[in-house]
């Protein structure tokens, strides 16, 4: 039974008679927030008025309306893309519904009259009530068929029955880029 | 008799029902300076028909949804307590400003026309005996509530409220000494005086550190941060624990109005209540000249105004302190009142009493 020793690490300094009183630190506070107030309302003012400052008042992105854009790379809602003739490019091989880690997608397929093309979907479902956003299902399609660029994040219902996206809405949505920023852009407004 | 009964009712209603209106008003303007100050923009999406008007109507909706929420009452043997303690909190808040003057007596047609409800001989003890009455709303609301952390925050709340009430009332005590009146309306006129004829000799002037005591002390007396112990936002071991709807409502409107009241109580005291620098009964008159000479109704017309402003001012100070200052500790806040404020407040007293003497030999 040895006896337990600390090594004690003291690395602050003493504090100085200034900030040992106290009050001078709070005047020193209360000093910042003031001026951060009178800074801001300035040019909030200033903007009321209709004078447009590179300075805004406030950082606040008032989000429904104004959005700060999204990364390239980001994984949004999912769509199915067509071929040249319009046609669906999805095979039905069931990749996607097989290495979907939330199994959230479901389809029925049936052979397609074409004998080079496998088969097509009669049924495609994606519950996005369970969808994790992966992108399994983007990774393993090998027809390119489904993809997850279409620019659509704001998923929401007022029913579970809602949330489940058959074939036909995932079928006429496509890639909208209008969202979507550049990666130069994005890296200049935030570094 | 009739006339003044009617006059008395008429001044009871603007007072309290601006002093209500105010209050509400004030839980706008805290969340938008907080949010101005953290370079944030505040809520602004209450709109009616499409006008927004920077969040406004947050009050309204604010109300309507304290209205509409689920009622929930405790189990406890003290259900009329429980259901009354809200009350008696706001009606004491409330009572404190029937002594504050928002203006100077004006003489017309017989009657003294003054906007003071009353004005007793002792009015600043009265006002003084009402901020204490409403720790038993708090007291009673964590009592009566059947739960041992709305009780510890009552006792906590208590505790504090208490050990600040004497801090504040020492601090008052100097300047009271100065001014020689405990009545509000004299106090007010004793500072009309100028000092070498340009300084206004108000209570701050005066009694600096009184003052200084008496902000700390009100912001500490009316629990807000960083005296917010018994209210103890993130511990959530508060004497409101168990209040919900239009009954915690009451709770948070009652601390809006004492905000009010302190900085009415500090307004008169120390800042000179409706007193206009420079302005007299002929208008702002500077070292004998009259400068720009107005009627007495609307000199009685700016006292208010001007009582507002400063009022005003206080609050934006309360509400900065608010939003910088993280809160006590419960050792350092007794620390504080006990060890640090109240002897400040004696020695204030003593060298006051010493001043005077020597000023008058």
């Amino acid at each position: 039974m040895g006896n337990i020793t600390v090594k004690k690490i003291d690395t602050s300094r003493p504090m100085t008679f200034l900030e040992r009183i106290y009050i001078w630190e709070i005047l020193r506070g209360l000093w910042i927030t003031n001026r951060h107030f009178v800074v801001n309302m300035f040019f909030h003012i200033l903007n009321l008025f209709g004078i447009k400052t590179k300075r805004k008042g406030a950082v606040t992105i008032q989000y429904p309306e104004e959005h700060r854009g999204w990364h390239r790379r980001l994984r949004t809602r999912h769509y199915l893309a067509r071929r040249e003739d319009d046609s669906p490019r999805c095979v039905g091989c069931m990749m996607c519904e097989t290495v979907c880690p939330a199994n959230c997608i479901y389809i029925v397929a049936h052979d397609h009259p074409d004998p080079n093309v496998e088969k097509q979907a009669d049924k495609f479902t994606i519950d996005m009530g369970k969808c994790v956003y992966c992108g399994f299902c983007v990774e393993v399609c090998p027809e390119d068929a489904i993809r997850m660029d279409s620019g659509h994040l704001e998923i929401c219902s007022y029913t579970r029955e809602d949330m489940i996206y058959h074939i036909d809405r995932l079928l006429e949505q496509h890639h909208d880029p209008s969202d979507y920023k550049n990666h130069e852009e994005w890296m200049e407004e935030y570094p | 008799m009739l006339g003044e009964l009617i006059l008395k009712t008429i001044i009871i209603v603007v007072v309290v029902n601006t002093v209500l209106a105010f209050g509400g008003f004030l839980t706008w303007v805290e969340r938008k300076q907080s949010a101005v100050m953290q370079d944030r923009i505040g809520a602004n999406r209450a709109s009616i028909l499409g006008l927004r008007l920077w969040g406004l109507f947050h009050i309204l909706s604010d109300g309507i949804k304290m209205f509409a929420k689920e009622e929930f009452i405790p189990r406890t043997d003290h259900r009329k307590l429980f259901l009354v303690a809200p009350f008696i909190a706001w009606f004491f808040a409330l009572m404190g400003f029937a002594v504050i003057p928002f203006s100077n007596t004006l003489h017309v047609a017989g009657y003294e026309l003054s906007l003071q409800i009353a004005n007793p001989q002792i009015g600043i003890l009265f006002a003084f005996a009402m901020m204490g009455m409403t720790i038993y709303g708090l007291v009673l609301g964590g009592w009566a509530s059947n739960n041992n952390y709305a009780l510890l925050g009552a006792m906590r709340g208590a505790a504090q409220m208490i050990s600040y009430e004497i801090a504040l009332a020492a601090a008052v005590v100097g300047p009271l000494i100065v001014y020689h009146t405990l009545n509000m309306q004299e106090i007010v006129l004793w500072q009309a005086k100028l000092w070498g004829g340009w300084l206004p000799l108000w209570g701050i002037v005066v009694q600096p550190l009184a003052f200084f005591l008496f902000i700390t002390a009100g912001a500490a007396g009316t629990k807000r941060v960083p005296f917010d112990l018994p209210e103890g936002e993130s511990e959530i071991i508060g004497f409101n624990l168990e209040y919900s709807s239009m009954r915690f409502g009451a709770f948070m409107f009652t601390d809006f109005v004492e905000k009010i009241l302190v900085s009415c109580l500090a307004v008169t005291v120390f800042l000179g209540g409706w007193q206009v620098p420079f302005l007299t009964e002929n208008g702002f008159v500077f070292r004998g000249e009259t400068l720009l000479a107005l009627s007495p109704l609307v000199i009685w017309l700016i006292q208010p105004a001007a009582f507002f402003l400063k009022v005003c001012v206080v609050i934006y100070v309360l509400m900065l302190v608010r939003w910088t200052l993280p809160r006590f500790r419960y050792d350092q806040l007794m620390h504080l009142g006990w060890k640090i404020m109240l002897p400040l407040a004696f020695a204030n007293i003593v060298i006051t009493g010493f001043v005077l003497l020597v000023l008058k030999a």
